[in-house]
């Protein structure tokens, strides 16, 4: 049987290192593998025998464009393992850190990285060329987000602030009032920005996903809720060993994450905006429905309008926590380190992000297990890969390799977090 | 040949990293543009598709060395590049994953993977001038937009980068915040650590962790008097030292001294 293989050897406006290898046969995409170059760093093991206080900052440096994310997933592991629940204005601050780390993450990925497929450019410093206002607009926005971050946390990328049971440092009133017009612009220009982003082309490629994401009752979810799919599942995060599996597979270069019940699924933000699009606040809903969007989103290509919306819904949301925000009398809770197990899942920029420690009782961590989005995504990404990279085939390479770019650009896959921090040995197919 | 009066080229080039100080450029988000007409970013896959081949006048690199293939990978960027500036504490030090460099990477490996014997990696993580000449090191983890602007700026005007090499301490005075350590009796790095970060761990009322790395002239074992007087174990004190930048020589000597 004729058999051929195209590669893809650098993939490029992604985080981390990756690249696609498709394996055709008879004319038809038989497989897609999208392989990893990062190396190893082995988180896992190296948490062992640090304080449990020492987690939100360790595992912070496993991303550096969603450290707030594994920093929320330590806390609240952390948390769950002493006993403790934080609420009142801390829990809301976290909620705002969130929030800045959706601004920047999707901001960035949203003009820098996805709009310059649509457009035809080779960076997003190219498109400012013929686009120059709607790139400023984009980076004026992951500013805005940024600024969050870095009033909360005292710097942009890496924070210093989060701590288990709170803050080291909480914000007076009158800092974070003072954010409330940036704000106000960023909520404006990230309406315009879902219009904008609405007007692209978008190749008819829709697939029935499975959909994995956090559903809280009241809140589109950032910190907590139940881990939902779209066909049925409705588990705590304690759960969620038990319904998915992460395996090493022979022809992948890292783990992938199947559910027990349904196999390959997606979660980020495709997912967390189809199982929760009426949590969205009412002026992210609006946008969303009048940029025919739908209340599901099942094109990848599409991804860059929901970015879009959640964006618009984080400034929102931002500028209501603030509005309420009340200083509390203490920057964090009292903690009594204990023996126990600690699980959490929170929303990371890109989707569902997993931890679960074991401490001693002198809060020692004896145990980590890290489950992060862009694992969780591989295998619906290399489904995408399969089944829309076909119509390319008989097209230039320079045409080819850039649609499966394109597929894999769609999901802002983070390679430093999804490879467990390993380079894997390839066996052939 | 290329036009006499070409703009510089840039490259950017990520080893074992979170990506954290490549972002650092794209966070300069009022100065990127303006940056992208005074200098050609010629290589950096992670904004850019197009790549230029050949040489470059300035090459930023992230991440540390970890495996055989990105020492090779190393090797050839220095080649390629006129002047070589490294980013951030995994390039200056081997950031958090040289951790492994005081354990068994063997029991490492097999505490994460299933099949450790597929894995390609060496027992330690480096930096980058334990294997090329670095023209400059820029510290933190990560570093400073500020001064990675200055870095490129220097470079642009052909003179040394002004990042001072002074303690985390100095940079307390300079904003007039209370000593952390002296006044509420809380571990802090900053004695021993480099500036730049502009005490923000101080400034929100806690000690420095010490992501810069060592200052020029660090008093490891004073510190630790002043520390082991606040009543700090030896564990504790082992933690402290060993963290994002437990394999530069200064952090790692000292810890050495507390380990079990």
């Amino acid at each position: 049987m004729p058999s051929r293989t195209i590669r893809v050897d650098q993939l490029t406006r992604l985080e981390g290192e990756g690249a696609v290898k498709l394996v055709v046969r008879d004319g038809r995409v038989h497989s897609a593998e999208l392989r990893i170059f990062e190396p190893p760093r082995f988180f896992e093991a190296l948490l062992r025998g640090r304080s449990y206080s020492e987690a939100p900052d360790i595992t912070a440096r496993i991303c550096g464009i969603c450290p707030v994310a594994y920093q929320m997933s330590a806390v609240h592991a952390m948390e769950n393992a002493l006993g403790i629940e934080v609420s009142g204005p801390l829990r809301d601050l976290r909620r705002l850190l969130y929030c800045g780390e959706w601004i920047e993450s999707h901001a960035l990925h949203i003009t820098m990285l996805h709009a310059p497929d649509f457009l035809g450019y080779d960076s997003g410093i190219d498109m400012a060329r013929d686009h120059a206002d709607a790139v400023r607009r984009g980076l004026t926005l992951k500013q805005a987000g940024n600024e969050i971050i870095a009033l909360l946390g005292g710097r942009e990328i890496h924070p210093v602030t989060v701590c288990v049971g709170g803050f080291y440092r909480v914000p007076r009133k009158r800092e974070l009032t003072a954010l409330v017009g940036r704000l106000q612009w960023a909520r404006a220009a990230a309406l315009e920005t879902v219009h904008w982003a609405a007007g692209f082309e978008f190749p008819a490629c829709d697939r029935d996903y499975t959909f994995v994401a956090l559903r809280h009752p009241a809140e589109y979810p950032f910190n907590e809720g139940r881990i939902v799919s779209s066909d049925g599942l409705d588990i705590c995060a304690a759960e969620f060993e038990a319904h998915i599996d992460e395996t090493q597979v022979k022809r992948s270069t890292a783990l992938h994450a199947q559910l027990r019940a349904a196999g390959p699924y997606l979660t980020g933000p495709m997912a967390r905006y189809s199982l929760n699009f009426e949590r969205l606040s009412p002026i992210a809903q609006e946008a969303a429905l009048s940029a025919g969007l739908g209340r599901r989103c099942t094109n990848p290509f599409r991804s860059i309008v929901v970015r879009a919306v959640e964006v618009l819904h984080a400034c929102d949301e931002a500028l209501r926590i603030i509005a309420r925000y009340e200083e509390p009398d203490e920057p964090a809770c009292a903690i009594e380190p204990r023996a126990g197990m600690g699980i959490a899942a929170t929303e990371a920029p890109r989707g569902l992000l997993y931890h679960r420690y074991r401490l001693d009782a002198g809060g020692t961590i004896l145990e980590a297990r890290i489950v992060p989005p862009t694992a969780q995504n591989q295998a619906a990404i290399e489904e995408d890969l399969r089944r829309f990279s076909g119509e390319f085939l008989t097209q230039p390479p320079q045409r080819l390799r850039q649609r499966c770019e394109q597929l894999v650009r769609n999901h802002d896959p983070c390679i430093s977090c999804a490879t467990h921090f390993l380079r894997l040995q390839l066996t052939g197919p | 040949m290329r036009e006499r009066n070409a703009r510089p080229r840039l490259a950017v080039w990520k080893f074992a990293s979170c990506d954290g100080c490549q972002l650092s450029l794209l966070d300069c988000e009022q100065e990127l543009l303006a940056l992208g007409e005074v200098i050609e970013v010629a290589y950096f896959p992670e904004a850019l598709t197009r790549a230029v081949r050949g040489h470059y006048d300035l090459s930023l690199v992230e991440g540390s060395i970890s495996t055989p293939r990105d020492a090779e990978r190393l090797h050839a960027v220095r080649r390629r590049s006129a002047r070589l500036v490294t980013l951030g504490a995994c390039a200056a030090s081997g950031g958090i994953q040289a951790l492994r460099n005081f354990a068994d990477a063997r029991e490492f490996m097999a505490a994460v993977y299933a099949h450790p014997a597929y894995l390609h990696t060496l027992a330690t993580s480096t930096a980058i001038a334990d294997h090329v000449p670095v023209d400059f090191e820029l510290r933190g983890c990560p570093v400073n937009k500020r001064q990675l602007l200055e870095v490129i700026a220097a470079f642009l005007a052909g003179r040394r980068p002004a990042i001072p090499a002074h303690s985390v301490c100095i940079e307390c005075k300079s904003r007039g915040l209370p000593c952390v350590l002296v006044a509420h009796g809380r571990a802090c790095l900053g004695p021993v650590t480099q500036a730049g970060c502009g005490a923000i761990c101080p400034a929100c009322h806690r000690g420095c962790y010490g992501c810069y790395g060592p200052q020029e002239t660090p008093n490891t074992a004073s510190l630790t008097r002043a520390l082991t007087a606040l009543g700090l174990e030896r564990r504790q004190l082992l933690r402290l030292y060993r963290s994002f930048n437990a394999n530069a020589e200064a952090f790692r000597s000292e810890s050495e001294r507390h380990a079990e």
